[in-house]
């Protein structure tokens, strides 16, 4: 039942990849470029910034979101309750290159933020994340309560 | 700086295979995705800048051959288990850009941050801009 959210984005992605399959976008469909909702990526206005993948163990729960190029002071991950949100800023190209010597710019840039309802209770002091070649992983340990419990099965 | 799309190129840049033919696919460097690149130059420099998330330092492969720049990287990148979302997935990058005479081909350097690419590529000394003075007389 905790899951409910997330199967709610899948029936919004399935409808997606629906449309785009109708308006004969085969370079993006999703059997021929599983890649499509990489969002750095141009071209695909809207979308939810930066693209996590989210999973769990035990203990723990993992998020992990693509986005490189963030100047590292400006990351802030916070949780309040059950609310993760992550924002940061990427670098835009300096202020002294000139307009007219840009050849291409593909990658965007700028201010970004998301943030989500975590399926389980998180002990937010215990919350780590780690900023690695473009990818911020963050960890946060379930509350005991959401931790599974093993139940013994009584033969008799 | 033109992108390189020769058919030769392509062959390699065949996108990921759909998943019922992943068992097919005997090399698993055959998945890549060209990564977004930002070009621009300066009075001295072309700079190529290209993301390339979840390639660390050592992954990436940077060459020149026959004026072609190839930028290949491989991404170290695992995802977690029990997924609950699933948004990206992260493999190899490739990508190919067409060099003119303008570049002087022995000065190129590379440096990677939080997965980002920056490749300096020096320009030659005839193609520098050269001021020419206006004498008003």
């Amino acid at each position: 039942m905790t899951r409910m959210p997330f199967d709610f984005l899948e029936e919004m992605t399935r409808m997606r990849r629906e449309i785009d399959r109708i308006l004969g976008d085969d370079r993006y469909s999703s059997w021929s470029f599983p890649f499509s909702r990489i969002s750095f990526l141009p071209g695909r206005a809207s979308r939810e910034y930066p693209l996590l993948n989210i999973g769990e163990d035990h203990d723990n729960i993992y998020v992990e979101a693509l986005a490189p190029g963030l100047n590292p002071d400006t990351i802030n991950v916070s949780v309040a309750g059950d609310q993760l949100a992550i924002s940061g800023e990427k670098k835009a190209l300096p202020k002294s290159v000139k307009p007219e010597l840009v050849h291409r710019s593909e990658r965007s840039a700028g201010q970004f933020s998301r943030s989500l309802s975590l399926p389980f209770g998180v002990e937010s002091e215990k919350v780590r994340a780690n900023y690695e070649n473009g990818v911020l992983k963050i960890v946060l340990p379930k509350i005991e309560a959401a931790k599974p419990k093993q139940i013994r099965v009584q033969v008799g | 700086m033109t992108e390189k799309t020769a058919v030769s190129t392509t062959d390699q840049m065949r996108s990921v295979t759909p998943s019922a033919d992943k068992s097919l696919a005997t090399r698993d460097d055959a998945l890549y995705i060209a990564p977004p690149v930002d070009i621009f130059e300066t009075e001295d420099a072309l700079t190529v800048i290209a993301d390339l998330p979840g390639v660390s330092k050592d992954a990436v492969d940077i060459r020149v051959e026959d004026d072609i720049l190839t930028i290949k990287g491989k991404a170290s990148y695992k995802r977690p288990e029990n997924m609950i979302l699933e948004e990206f997935d992260l493999q190899g990058y490739f990508r190919q850009f067409q060099l003119s005479d303008e570049v002087d081909q022995s000065k190129i350097s590379a440096e990677t941050n939080n997965g980002v690419l920056t490749i300096t590529l020096a320009k030659a000394e005839k193609s520098k801009p050269r001021r020419i003075k206006v004498n008003v007389g």
